[in-house]
């Protein structure tokens, strides 16, 4: 009696979490919501910027935007083999040959803030003292007093500002002190936070880890240091993707309204706005 | 959203994912593998060190190819399921199969064997011999289809690649725990990381329930 009624009990059980599955799988399948994939750079994840606006922008269009963070590079990438609609990065070089080959029609500036050079706080370099706002400089004394210097490695918008500056100032970076991660950017501040080591980075993520971080700024407002984030419009010619609400989430953030929540964004927080709005209009 | 929220949402589309891709691979690779356990041909060998060598696929090299496959530039492209949890349960399911298919070769070996003789001497068609076969084992097959879950539970690799990573969407515990490491949110992640640990208890201790009751 017992060995029937628990075989029936486990055939019970399996038929259940069959049903549950199914159930699923049919429910994940009949929501028909607007939504849009954005390829999206790491700092703009990082820094918070994008858990703020995101809940605002769904509420006001019934839009969601499922966001893809990743190295400016990788994000060009995605969005090439068509695999998202839209794209929001910074570093203009890149967004300007994506737009020459054909991939995007235009690139429209949205925001901006800039890059610092951070390093231990008790900075063996001496960066601080000697080069407080060149960044070419600073990258100079870095190489020559063999400082470890942590690289995103990534072809991320970070990375490729980073290696503009090493081309200027004529060093090609190698040897032990130059390391290259291959990391976003919160987890490559940990990492110089961690070696001791210096590493470019954008002030928004810096900001919103600087609490966890051994890190303090050693170069910055320099000329050169601009971070300029802008959206592409996508061509849809060759790819199926959703041009429609891509277009909504650009004007969005470009009006009147989505430029003052970027400008507003963490100014409780931080004292400063971590984004400054600069859209053309 | 609270952080309770979001956590348990990130733990119940971990266990959605992982169990669905455990439930597939499982019937795909019970299915196929229980015949070939039970019968001698000349390719078996090659097919079982096959099947061995893809048990140790790294999941990103798996992540990689169904990535590519899905990709709107890819064959399967015009599906558009890259960046969903449909993406992330084919590629898991993929993991796990082999390794269904590797334990279930091997478990049900020499028991399968008498099994079928005694099925056929009594006189039993094929199907019956089958059933009867899953049914003897089943205490084996259900430790196979655990192990299968324990990867398809534990990988990071192929669901950050094929899922992205997309908040309440596709962010699954694991890649969860490398996003708040990432930026130093060490509480959330290991708060996950406990979680984690919890829930590969409880399904084992189910599992072995299971065939508990099954024993007796």
């Amino acid at each position: 009696m017992l060995n029937l009624r628990s075989k029936g009990r486990f055939k019970e059980l399996l038929l259940i979490s069959l049903c549950i599955v199914m159930a699923f799988t049919i429910t994940a399948c009949s929501k028909k919501e607007r939504s849009m994939v954005l390829a999206t750079t790491t700092s703009t994840q990082d820094s918070g910027l994008l858990d703020y606006l995101l809940p605002i922008f769904e509420k006001d269009t019934g839009i969601k935007v499922k966001v893809l963070a990743k190295g400016t590079g990788e994000a060009l990438e995605v969005a090439k083999r068509g695999d998202a609609d839209g794209l929001l990065v910074h570093a203009k070089a890149q967004e300007l040959q994506f737009v020459k080959d054909g991939y995007g029609s235009e690139r429209l500036e949205v925001m901006y803030n800039d890059f610092i050079v951070v390093g231990p706080k008790d900075d063996t370099a001496k960066l601080k003292e000697k080069t407080p706002s060149d960044a070419i400089a600073a990258f100079k004394l870095i190489s020559t007093s063999k400082a470890v210097f942590i690289s995103r490695g990534d072809k991320s918008g970070t990375n490729t500002k980073e290696l503009a500056i090493w081309k200027s100032a004529g060093i090609a970076p190698n040897g032990k002190w130059y390391v290259s991660a291959g990391k976003g950017m919160g987890a490559v501040l940990q990492m110089a936070s961690e070696k001791k080591a210096y590493t470019l980075t954008d002030r928004a993520t810096y900001l919103s880890m600087k609490d966890k971080l051994d890190l303090d700024i050693v170069t910055e407002k320099g000329s050169g240091f601009l971070n300029q984030y802008a959206f592409i419009r996508l061509d849809d010619s060759k790819n199926k993707i959703k041009t429609k609400e891509a277009n909504e989430f650009i004007e969005w953030m470009i009006s009147t309204k989505g430029q003052k929540l970027i400008g507003e964004f963490g100014k409780d927080k931080y004292g400063m706005s971590l984004f400054i709005p600069n859209a053309k209009k | 959203m609270s952080f309770y929220g979001e956590v348990s949402g990130v733990v119940f589309l971990s266990l959605f994912i992982s169990v669905t891709s455990t439930i597939i691979a499982s019937m795909a690779g019970m299915v196929l593998a229980i015949p070939i356990a039970l019968k001698d041909f000349r390719i078996k060998k090659y097919i079982i060190r096959l099947a061995e060598t893809f048990m140790s696929i790294p999941p990103v090299l798996m992540g990689l190819v169904v990535y590519l496959m899905l990709s709107r530039k890819g064959p399967l492209g015009e599906l558009g399921i890259l960046f969903t949890p449909t993406a992330m349960i084919i590629a898991q399911s993929l993991l796990v199969f082999p390794i269904v298919f590797g334990l279930t070769v091997s478990a049900i070996g020499t028991r399968g064997r008498k099994i079928k003789k005694n099925c056929v001497a009594l006189g039993a068609g094929r199907r019956d011999t089958l059933i009867l076969i899953i049914k003897e084992c089943r205490v084996q097959l259900l430790s196979v289809a655990a192990a299968g879950f324990g990867r398809a539970i534990s990988e990071v690799g192929a669901v950050m690649m094929v899922g992205g990573n997309i908040r309440g969407e596709t962010r699954v515990m694991t890649t969860y725990i490398a996003l708040e490491t990432g930026q130093g949110n060490f509480n959330k992640a290991i708060t996950i990381g406990v979680i984690l640990l919890l829930v590969a208890f409880m399904v084992n201790f189910l599992l072995h329930g299971l065939s508990k009751i099954d024993e007796k």
